[in-house]
């Protein structure tokens, strides 16, 4: 199934969770937040929470900025 | 008589706030905040791009820090919540650093979207420092919508020009109830202690330590000229005057 990642189309494995998702992309889960279908998603949710056709997740840190 | 600084209930000591931009060599940011003794520190928030191997900026903030993410990026006040709220869910606290920005030539703000934004994100809690254009009208309203201090800029972003509004600043120093911090355009440690020796409350500088051969001594240069101005602001600088006025005796010697 096709999804938006940070604005971009991607595929990914059929009823995977948010939680699964972070962990495949080898994501420090510590330093990013979660943006799912333009709702925060907190962290002990991503387990919870099964990423369907067409939905978009934003993923963002913190950079460098003044 | 220890001189600290108070926003948002948090007590600052040091009032030169550093941006952790454009350091070519992001190591050298811990040191740089390290050995400047800083309090507050901005960063930005960006879409995670995996794979790029980049360093996570928060290993190189030192623990009790003041974290204040900027809303960069966003041009309307809709975005910048959006912005500020994904940037509380990073855990670093409420503090954020207000900055809408539709004008890409000159990076100025906008001042109207900034005091929208100021409404939704008070209420929700944040403490809010606007980055503005220097308006006293709208520095007043963005105090009464529940800024916690503003932020007026000297001169545009990254410019090094320095305190080019300072006739304006200086106004909302005399008038504004909240902390006046001196963001954006300040290229040299002297333009620093202007700001503080006029009365700013503190200094926000990201681009002239960034970009130094050296960020650790330049950041050490701005902490000597911020407390340089401070002190003179705090014991009174002189009056300046149209005609002479003799620091030695006049009378006749010699003749």
């Amino acid at each position: 199934m096709e999804i938006k990642i940070n604005g971009k189309a991607q595929t990914v494995m059929d009823d995977m969770t948010i939680q699964v998702l972070v962990e495949d992309r080898g994501l420090d889960a510590g330093r990013i937040v979660i943006e799912y279908n333009y709702t925060i998603i907190p962290r002990e949710k991503w387990g919870d929470i099964i990423i369907s056709d067409e939905d978009n997740i934003e993923i963002v840190s913190f950079v460098g900025g003044g | 008589m220890e001189d600290i600084l108070e926003i948002g209930g948090r007590r600052i000591k040091n009032r030169l706030f550093i941006g952790t931009g454009k350091f070519p060599d992001k190591s050298v940011i811990k040191d740089v905040l390290v050995s400047a003794k800083v309090d507050v520190v901005t960063v930005a928030l960006r879409r995670v791009d995996p794979g790029s191997g980049d360093d996570n900026i928060l290993d190189n903030v030192p623990e009790g820090c003041i974290l204040m993410p900027n809303t960069s990026g966003a041009r309307n006040a809709e975005e910048a919540v959006r912005i500020a709220r994904l940037a509380r869910a990073m855990g670093c606290g409420d503090w954020i650093k207000l900055e809408i920005i539709n004008d890409n030539k000159y990076l100025l703000p906008d001042n109207t979207e900034s005091l929208r934004a100021i409404d939704i994100l008070v209420k929700e809690g944040f403490t809010v420092l606007p980055y503005m254009n220097p308006d006293l009208t709208e520095a007043r309203r963005m105090v009464d919508a529940g800024a916690a201090a503003v932020m007026p800029l000297g001169s545009p972003i990254g410019s090094n020009r320095g305190l080019k509004t300072g006739e304006i600043v200086k106004i909302m120093i005399d008038e504004i109830k909240v902390p006046v911090v001196v963001d954006a355009g300040l290229g040299k440690p002297s333009q620093a202690a202007e700001c503080m020796e006029m009365g700013c409350d503190a200094v926000l500088v990201n681009t002239a330590i960034a970009i130094a051969d050296d960020p650790e001594q330049m950041a050490k240069a701005f902490n000597m000229a911020v407390e340089a101005g401070r002190i003179a602001y705090r014991f009174s600088s002189g009056k300046i005057s149209g005609k002479a006025s003799a620091s030695s005796p006049l009378t006749g010697f010699l003749r």
